[in-house]
């Protein structure tokens, strides 16, 4: 019962264009009789939409407009000031600023990548259903359905040097002391424990995804592939890894755009540090607009951000289709 | 089949709609339950003077009535948490201890009820507390009689140190070999870094110890506020005195490269591995767990450490932050108590600061663990007999100098910290250049307050 | 697919037992690597503050509640004289704190920050499917202009980081006092909760077959009569598992949470992180809290297993 899966509209253009099976009963013979369809179609979509415009969208045309604002909430009594593109100016001809974007240009990249490898290799072998699978597969889905802030809070514990567990795990299986190095502390690993531990609660979601797309692949496909006897490493290239390519798309698309937008494991592992090292633009944003008050500068920068993701993902969503069309 | 699970699942479903719903109502019924009997919120940082004000405070809903809430909230969000309610004008906080460099900010938004009238009325007088605390907690301007706050906590940075382990003949023998002088609590930072450097690493009890703990932090102010007790002391200062915010020459002179330079030296040669973000509890951590032979943090913490079952009494002993080759200073904590502006109890919460000020609620607040800045209670005879770490207290709060308290000061303080943190922890650039671009950012802020910077 | 494997056991879809053996042991040494930060978790939660921060790390301790006591009150520390003095306590965790030169001075605020994350969760769950109820079956039965725009937009508020929503959010509450506030706090997770619940919720009215509905109308049923007794009852399953994905969001949600609220309103995730015992950071009690927060989550996992997928693909990919 695994396979309602429809990868070509659900997978990737699903999310453009939902609703491809519409119609039918609209607009036919039972008008009369109380509301008409569309006046209930409208009553039921009009709430969402209202509260979205008043969370969401007024907000936002009022940010815009603050960002060519000089707000600084923690100066308040100061006269505002109308700056133009000031704001615009300072952030994309600042270093820091392109310093963080970078920082996390690469905690995406890299985390992305290790959770489609980690996460795919789980799907693989799960996937060979061996006994008592789905009860592991329970186990290692619950990291992810927890709250990062909470549980990210914790690994600083187990990442410290002489308290925490994890150095002395290390230390058991490759001897090295376990104060001579610290996860958090050090410009050199920094990046790769917030990747590390980005990937233990994530790797899951891929995994899951790709469970899906490994399942979708009917059987007779492998069992022609064996007729024509293909080596089993032929069949992974060339239909189990495209078959899933899509449902691997998916999950690529939905952690970029997650770990885009990481704020709360991040800060409280981290906090940014050491230094620089792992500040992400939302940190950097956080700081701006609730530690400086630099509320137009901030405004600024989430607008510049908010541009940025939903670019990237319309241009992926493009090139996803593309690569389907091909 | 379909069917049937459905049915059999819309069953519990049905009653799980039904819970969100009565959840929902009672979020609503119950939200105005609580203004029945008068009560005050006090917020402040959640540390261990703040369990000596909850015992202390039940003293005034003896006397009048009032019930104390507390909101206390760990110092590593306590300026992000409070300026944001500050600034948002709510009402959680009828009373804030606020911390010191907040007076300007919360003085020129309207933030804090002015206070003059109300000293006047009730004569209370700001002659009667320490000067560096009136100055500190609330002033605003710096050096003119307009207060916003009462100087609640009086804090400094100051020292601890193992007085078992520098008793020991082994180590003591061990350590004039070395240097040529008797181990002994440092004078200087020079004298610290030796002692430090003769610690690292040692075995002490079977365990590998370390030299010195000092702050780290990056989120909030930790580094600044560690980083600032060396600074000083080789010669940094924020501005010009003759020209208020000229601070090329001054942040970046070369004395104050030098005093970067140092912290860095000390932070590489001798502390403990991983503490690379660590403010007051991983401090404490480190000390209490016997890891350092010396700690750098607040006095506040020194009477709970002294009571400490494990490295306290006997095995404590405490020191004033050492001099550096061009002065003696050390970082000004501590906080004055103000009223909120926008609070609905005002007149409860004045009544709060009346009863606080009394001379026999201070000397109590001194005994319960708090610090009293009240010249009363600081200058009596038997004051530096009281406690062990009594007299380094008083020493250090006449050489106490604090960080911007503009308006500004959350943004002159994340650069600090950003700056600081990325050279002497992340091991960028070199302090020159950390300084040079601490100037850069700092007038920068400065402009944007409207505040004229001269650069020469 | 387990009907194919089972009636064609020498299926060469089916893997070989060697190679069963060998995805087992790899995925189970995967899962309790995994699980082993949770169960430090667990533990720490049973030791003593001093055996939380013990250098190095132990593995075994002598278990203790002092952790959940701390959690749940408040205390301050007296003299040995003064504890001397005091009647004996009448509880065993009075005891227990007594032992440390303490008394309770009070609860502490675990409760209300508990109570809010309830309040909170439950309201703008209740909310979000409520609403997103309504605009999925309008989206999958009618026939609305430029829907597929609208359900983009839909989503497309989700894609907007946290914090740069929170900038103009907090300036907006500002003005109508609803910073820190529940409501405030209910209204903002509904908006973000609506989207997931609009696309989850769709997918699953649009697998419920039409003709149910349409025979209804002929029957003489009111087009809110077919909804309320031909479609809801056929989704009430989708519309509680989407529920729960909606009640875990606004769960596990920290940065509105950390910036937006301070006191009154304050949920879970802000307040654990900061749960400080004398002196350093109280782990014992951080991981108390820590559990107890976490589980009924971990519960809701077991009984979602199912919709999973669903859940976390905005119903893009269907199980």
């Amino acid at each position: 019962m695994t396979t309602i899966i429809h990868p070509e509209n659900a997978a990737i253009e699903g999310i453009g264009e939902p609703c491809k099976r519409r119609a039918g009963v609209a607009g036919k013979t039972w008008r009369a009789r109380g509301l008409s369809d569309r006046a209930i179609a409208w009553l039921f979509v009009a709430p969402t939409i209202a509260l979205l415009l008043a969370i969401n969208i007024f907000p936002l045309i009022w940010m815009i407009r603050l960002s060519f604002t000089s707000l600084n909430l923690s100066m308040s009594y100061l006269p505002l000031r109308f700056v133009g593109l000031d704001n615009f100016q300072d952030i994309l001809t600042d270093e820091d600023v392109w310093a963080r974007l970078q920082t996390t240009a690469q905690f995406v990249i890299c985390s992305v990548a290790l959770q489609v490898v980690v996460g795919f290799g789980l799907a693989l072998l799960i996937n060979r259903q061996f006994r008592s699978h789905s009860f592991w597969t329970t186990i290692i889905l619950l990291p992810m359905m927890l709250s990062p802030a909470v549980v990210g809070n914790f690994w600083t514990l187990l990442f410290q040097p002489q308290i925490g567990p994890f150095n002395y795990l290390v230390s058991l299986f490759t001897g090295l002391p376990p104060s001579s190095f610290s996860m958090t502390g050090e410009v050199a690993l920094a990046p790769w424990t917030i990747v590390l531990v980005d990937t233990w609660m994530w790797a899951p979601y891929v995994m899951l995804i790709c469970l899906a797309g490994l399942r979708s692949i009917p059987d007779y496909i492998y069992e022609a592939a064996e007729v024509d006897r293909a080596s089993s490493w032929r069949q992974f290239w060339s239909i189990t890894l495209p078959m899933t390519v899509p449902f691997l798309m998916l999950a690529v698309l939905f952690r970029a755009i997650e770990n885009f937008k990481m704020f709360d494991m991040v800060n409280l592992l981290t906090s940014g540090g050491p230094g620089s090292t792992t500040e992400l633009v939302s940190i950097t944003l956080k700081r701006a607009a609730f530690e400086k008050w630099r509320t137009g500068y901030s405004s600024a920068l989430a607008i510049i951000l908010f541009v940025t993701v939903f670019g990237a993902a319309n241009i992926y969503v493009k090139a996803l289709k593309r690569v389907k069309q091909r | 089949m379909r069917k049937s699970a459905a049915r059999k699942s819309s069953k519990w479903a049905g009653g799980a709609l039904a819970l969100f719903a009565g959840v929902t109502l009672s979020a609503v019924a119950t939200q105005p339950a609580a203004a029945e009997s008068k009560q005050l919120t006090l917020c402040w940082a959640a540390w261990d003077p703040a369990s000596a004000l909850v015992e202390l405070g039940k003293d005034f809903t003896k006397q009048s009535g009032i019930e104390m809430k507390y909101e206390f909230v760990p110092w590593t969000s306590y300026a992000d948490r409070f300026l944001n309610e500050l600034n948002s004008h709510g009402k959680l906080c009828d009373l804030i201890i606020g911390d010191s460099q907040w007076i300007g900010g919360a003085a020129e938004n309207n933030w804090y009820v002015k206070l003059n009238d109300f000293f006047d009325k009730e004569h209370i007088s700001m002659d009667d507390f320490v000067p560096a605390t009136v100055v500190g907690y609330s002033e605003w301007p710096k050096n003119t009689p307009n207060y916003w706050a009462l100087p609640a906590m009086a804090d400094a940075v100051g020292w601890t140190y193992r007085k078992d382990w520098f008793s020991r003949p082994e180590i003591q023998s061990a350590f004039k070999a070395k240097y040529g002088r008797d181990l002994a609590p440092p004078k200087t930072y020079e004298e610290l870094k030796q002692i430090a450097e003769f610690f690292q690493g040692r075995e002490i009890d079977g365990k590998k110890v370390y030299g010195a703990y000092i702050f780290t932090e990056r989120g909030s102010e930790g580094i600044t506020m560690g980083v600032t007790n060396v600074l000083y002391n080789y010669g940094f200062a924020y501005d010009n005195p003759k020209k208020p915010y000229q601070m090329q020459g001054y942040v970046n002179s070369p004395d104050a490269v030098k005093g970067l330079e140092f912290y860095k030296e000390l932070y590489r040669c001798c502390t403990a591995p991983g503490l690379t973000n660590a403010y007051m509890q991983e401090g404490l951590d480190a000390f209490k767990s016997g890891q350092v032979a010396m700690q750098m943090n607040w006095f506040a913490f020194f009477p709970g450490l002294y009571k400490d079952p494990n490295v306290g009494g006997e095995k404590i002993g405490f020191f004033v932050n050492p001099a550096g080759p061009k002065a003696h200073f050390t970082q000004l904590g501590g906080q004055g108590i103000s009223v909120v502006a926008t609070s609905d109890h005002k007149d409860d919460a004045l009544a709060y600061i009346k009863w606080f000020a009394q001379p026999s609620v201070q000397q109590k607040w001194w005994q319960l663990g708090g610090y009293s800045a009240l010249k009363a209670v600081v200058d009596a005879t038997d004051f530096p007999k009281s406690a062990p770490f009594a007299p380094q207290f008083l020493e250090s709060m006449a050489i106490v100098k604090d960080f911007w308290a503009e308006p500004s000061y959350a943004q002159l303080l994340l650069d600090m910290q950003k700056r600081v943190h990325d050279y002497v922890v992340a091991d960028k650039g070199t302090a020159q250049q950390a300084l040079d671009l601490l100037v850069k950012d700092w007038t920068k802020v400065f402009g944007e307050q409207g505040k004229k910077v001269a650069s020469e | 697919m387990s009907a194919i494997a089972k009636s064609n056991a020498h299926s060469i879809v089916e893997a070989s037992p060697r190679a069963k053996a060998i995805a087992g042991t790899i995925v189970i040494l995967y899962a309790v690597i995994s699980i082993l930060p949770l169960l430090w978790i667990v533990a720490t939660a049973f030791k003593s503050q001093s055996d939380a921060i013990a250098y190095p790390p132990k593995v075994f301790f002598q278990p203790t509640l002092e952790g959940y006591v701390n959690l749940f009150t408040m205390r301050t520390r007296q003299t040995p004289d003064f504890i001397a003095k005091l009647p004996p306590p009448t509880t065993w965790y009075d005891k227990l704190v007594r032992q440390h030169d303490m008394v309770i001075a009070g609860p502490s605020k675990v409760v209300p920050r508990f109570i809010n994350s309830l309040i909170i969760g439950f309201g703008s769950t209740f909310l979000a499917v409520f609403l997103g109820t309504l605009a999925a079956y309008a989206f999958s039965r009618f026939r609305i202009p430029l829907a597929d725009d609208l359900l983009f937009f839909i989503l497309s508020t989700r894609m907007m980081p946290p914090v740069a929503v929170a900038i103009p959010i907090y300036l907006m509450y500002r003005q109508l006092n609803l910073t820190d506030t529940r409501l405030g706090m209910i209204l903002l997770y509904t908006a973000v909760n609506v989207s997931l619940a609009v696309w989850l919720l769709k997918g699953f009215i649009d697998e419920i077959p039409r003709e149910y509905e349409e025979a209804a109308l002929v029957d003489g049923y009111t087009r809110l009569q077919a909804l309320r007794k031909v479609v809801l009852p056929q989704a009430v399953t989708g519309i509680a598992a989407t529920a729960i994905f909606c009640l875990i969001f606004s769960w596990n949600e920290y940065a509105f949470a950390v910036l937006l609220t301070s006191g009154e309103a304050q949920t879970m995730p802000p307040f654990i992180p900061f749960i400080i015992g004398e002196g350093g950071q109280d782990w014992p009690a951080v991981a108390a809290a820590t559990t107890l927060f976490v589980m009924p989550i971990v519960l809701f996992t077991v009984l979602l297993r199912k919709h999973l997928l669903r859940g976390i693909t905005f119903g893009a990919v269907r199980k």
